[in-house]
């Protein structure tokens, strides 16, 4: 068993309580967190293999396609992931879903009065590769109005969950797009404290990586809690 | 000036559409209609089959109807990823009622850093709109007493009256063993522990 991962920085995370997001505000304990060191389970996580993978499932303008690919801005989404140590993490399952161009989620729950795509799911996943980069192909994703303060609009994301080595590197967040007006007005990016940290979460159009006459790029990279070093740390754990 | 690291990503609420990335066939969607993540104890896995179930309650007392759950565990033996156990689930809170469950072996006693055992557990994380930063918890059970008086982490928490929010209750059900594991976001005396780990 390795070393400890670094202390979350909780101060660069939204807090629980954020009352201009509404819901947050019967959900958020009231009580702190009770900090404690980890023990195997934190510093251990489940491993996904390639088995359950489709090869389409990073693909979401083909992966939900019932004789046409999915309408809209068509883009490469990618990146590497990395550790705040700055190492790449590899073999780490990383799960998105998203609306449709016309903003619209293919979900029970959602009941925009945007149209459905009939060949967009909004689903995909992907591991990265040993040297910890991922993409995906996919649309941009429309904004939409949610109830909140009387119809806010969320900007314009993409939902991202990810594994990581280890329970304690567990993260879902989201991914916004370079100079989208929405993003400063949006309650839930705003969340966030720290503009530096909010511009994580932006990705960056990528030209280098656009495909001409197909698609534009934008390139996310995402860091996980780094893994401190083992040098006297006990050894009681089956090392 | 102190060493430069990374800063870890920012997380982001995960939304009452969770379901389309993490559960597909949850959200309505025709794909991996066979997965059954919430069901933990395959073939032969060793240890006694139990229900882990309950429901997330928020300030108001309403049950949380839009929550992703994750569980983490060892196996009946004390270890994590070990063959033939994965020790990881995944489900969602009934959109009608809330509810959640798990079926799973109950898992072993597993090692404190300093040698010492800590009490058999599980893993729970809590993802859902309103939610801005997954919460961490952890199950751990109710005829477990001495396990539990000797658990590291339990002993550590300071406020006694605390300590029963993190114990799921056994009982019998149809034959099953179910562990009842309700949740409380925020509460006045039963407010459940959440942990930063
Ligand atoms: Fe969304």
């Amino acid at each position: 068993m390795s070393g400890d991962f670094i202390r979350r920085d909780r101060a660069w995370h939204p807090p629980g309580l954020t009352p201009n997001y509404k819901t947050s505000v019967l959900r958020a304990p009231r009580r702190a967190l009770l900090s404690f060191e980890q023990s195997i389970g934190e510093k251990s996580g489940p491993a996904f293999g390639h088995g359950a993978i489709d090869p389409l499932d990073n693909d979401l303008i083909a992966n939900f396609n019932t004789g046409a690919p999915a309408l809209g801005e068509r883009i490469l989404l990618h990146g590497r992931v990395l550790d705040e140590c700055g190492r790449p993490v590899p073999h780490t399952l990383i799960e998105i879903w998203q609306a449709n161009a016309a903003g619209r989620y293919r979900h029970v729950n959602d009941g925009y009065l945007a149209p459905l795509d009939p060949n967009f799911g909004g689903c995909g996943r992907t591991l990265s590769d040993a040297e910890g980069r991922y993409h995906f192909l996919t649309i941009k994703p429309g904004p939409y109005p949610w109830r909140n303060n009387g119809s806010d609009w969320r900007a314009a994301h993409i939902h991202l969950s990810i594994f990581g080595e280890a329970f304690a590197q567990r993260l879902i967040t989201q991914i916004y797009f370079e100079g989208d007006p929405l993003i400063a007005l949006c309650p839930i990016v705003n969340t966030i404290p720290d503009k530096r940290a909010i511009d994580m979460l932006i990705a960056r159009l990528d030209m280098g990586e656009m495909a001409p006459f197909d698609r534009l790029a934008y390139r996310f990279d995402i860091v996980l809690r780094g893994r401190r070093a083992t040098y006297f740390e006990n050894r009681t754990e089956g090392a | 000036m102190p060493v430069d690291y990374l800063k870890e990503t920012p997380s982001q609420t995960a939304g009452p559409y969770v379901h389309i990335g993490t559960l597909p066939a949850a959200a309505g969607l025709p794909l991996r209609t066979q997965e059954n993540l919430h069901v933990l104890a395959q073939g032969a896995a060793a240890g006694e089959r139990i229900r882990l179930e309950g429901v997330i309650h928020d300030g108001a007392g309403a049950p949380v109807k839009d929550a992703m759950l994750e569980i983490w565990q060892a196996d009946a033996s004390g270890r994590y990823n070990a063959p033939g156990f994965s020790g990881w689930g995944r489900t969602a809170a009934d959109f009608k009622t809330g509810e959640w469950f798990f079926e799973t072996v109950k898992p072993g006693p597993t090692p404190w850093r300093d040698g010492r055992l800590q009490a058999p557990h599980v893993s729970l994380l809590i993802f859902a709109r309103g939610i801005n930063i997954h919460l961490h918890t952890r199950a751990y059970f109710s005829d477990e007493t001495a396990a539990n008086e000797a658990d590291p982490v339990l002993r550590a928490i300071e406020q006694r009256n605390r300590v029963p929010t993190l114990i799921a209750q056994r009982s019998t059900r149809g034959g099953q063993t179910v562990y009842r594991f309700d949740v409380w976001l925020q509460h006045d005396e039963r407010e459940t522990v959440f942990f930063d780990m």
